[in-house]
C-alpha cells in the first residue's frame, strides 16, 4: 500500500530581524498578567501533504519549496520535520 | 512611449497609473493579465499597487511567481525599465530585482496618509523633471511598508547612490519622525544599479491631477514619457 509523507513546516524571523507583531503579541500577554516573558517571536506554521515515501526526496523538494516561495530568506528560516502518514 | 500595466488578480491601482499615464502619453498603456506569458513590446512595465492575491504568505510574494513575471524579469535585466508601486516594489523586493524585503509597519498600522519624500537624484528616467533634493508629497497606503535589508546591503544602496526617496520632514531631513513605518534609513524606494527598475512605497498616481489635491507625481510620469518617448 502507497504511503505519504506530511511536512510541517516552521517559518520564523532570523535573529535580528525586528518583529513588532511579536512585540504586539508581548505586551498583550504582559497586560493580561503573563508576567517574566523575555521575548515572543511570531513565525507561519504550514503542512504540507507529500504523495512521496522517500523521505530524502521529500525533505529536498520541501527545502525547495521554502527556498523558492515558501520562506523570504532575507529575513526568515525555515525548519523542515517529515511525518509518515 | 509604449507603456505595460500588469494587472494580477488584487490590484487596484492599475487603473489609476493608466490614467496618469495616459495623461502624460496621450495614448492607453496596454494592460496585460498576469496570466500572459509575454508582456508586449514595451518601454515600460508598470507593476502596480493593490493586494495581489490578498497579501498571502508575504505581500506579493505569489505575484512574484505569476507567469508573466518570467518575462518581465528577462526584460527588467535587458534594461525595459520597470516602475514598481506599493504592491509592486513589494514584488520587485520579492523576484530579487531590487534588494530588502518590506516588513509590516513599525506601528502595526495601516497608513493611508500623505507624507513627504527627499528626491535623492534627478539623473534617472524617473526622476529627472525634479529637483536633487526637492521635497515632494505622495500619499502611502500600505500595511508592510516597512524596508529592511541587512546593513551591507544597506551600506552598498547608499555608497552607489541607489536610493531613489527617503521619507523626510517639510526641510528635507530624513528625521525619525518623518519616518511613517519604520523603514531602515527611512527608505522609501530604490533604483537597481543601473537605474532602470525603480519601486517604490507612495503612490505617485495618487497626486498627479489637480483634481487628486496635488501634482507632485506627475513629474514622475513626465520624466519618463520625456525620457522615453
Amino acid at each position: 500500500m502507497d504511503k505519504n509523507m506530511k511536512a510541517h513546516v516552521k517559518i520564523t524571523l532570523k535573529k535580528g530581524v525586528l518583529d513588532p507583531q511579536g512585540k504586539a503579541i508581548h505586551q498583550a500577554l504582559g497586560s493580561l498578567g503573563f508576567d517574566g516573558i523575555d521575548q515572543v517571536r511570531q513565525g507561519k506554521y504550514i503542512e504540507i501533504d507529500l504523495a512521496e515515501t522517500d523521505e530524502s526526496k521529500a525533505r529536498a523538494a520541501i527545502e525547495k519549496m521554502c527556498e523558492k516561495l515558501l520562506a523570504n530568506m532575507v529575513i526568515e528560516n525555515y525548519a523542515i520535520e517529515l511525518e509518515q502518514t | 512611449m509604449k507603456a505595460a500595466v500588469i494587472v494580477f488578480p488584487g490590484s487596484n491601482c492599475d487603473r489609476d497609473v493608466a490614467v496618469s499615464l495616459n495623461a502624460v502619453m496621450g495614448s492607453s498603456p496596454e494592460m496585460v493579465w498576469h496570466g500572459n506569458a509575454e508582456v508586449p513590446k514595451s518601454d515600460l512595465i508598470v507593476l502596480p499597487g493593490g493586494f495581489s492575491y490578498g497579501d498571502y504568505l508575504r505581500s506579493g510574494a505569489m505575484a512574484a511567481h505569476s507567469p508573466i513575471m518570467k518575462d518581465v524579469i528577462k526584460k527588467a535585466n535587458s534594461g525595459v525599465p520597470v516602475l514598481g508601486i506599493c504592491n509592486g516594489f513589494q514584488m520587485l523586493t520579492e523576484t530579487g530585482l531590487l534588494p530588502g524585503v518590506m516588513l509590516r509597519n513599525a506601528n502595526l498600522k495601516f497608513i493611508c496618509k500623505d507624507v513627504q519624500l527627499r528626491v535623492e537624484r534627478n539623473d534617472t528616467v524617473f526622476t529627472r523633471r525634479y529637483k536633487k533634493d526637492q521635497v515632494i508629497t505622495i500619499p502611502v497606503a500600505n500595511h508592510d511598508g516597512n524596508y529592511f535589508a541587512d546593513e551591507n546591503t544597506l551600506a552598498r544602496l547608499e555608497d552607489n547612490n541607489l536610493i531613489a526617496f527617503r521619507y523626510c520632514d517639510a526641510d528635507g531631513h530624513p528625521t525619525g519622525e518623518a519616518n511613517p513605518n519604520g523603514s531602515a534609513r527611512n527608505i522609501a524606494g530604490l533604483y537597481n544599479e543601473n537605474c532602470t527598475i525603480l519601486g517604490l512605497m507612495p503612490h505617485p498616481e495618487r497626486l498627479a491631477d489637480k483634481q487628486l489635491g496635488g501634482i507632485d507625481g506627475l513629474a514622475l510620469f513626465e520624466s519618463l514619457v520625456e525620457t522615453l518617448h
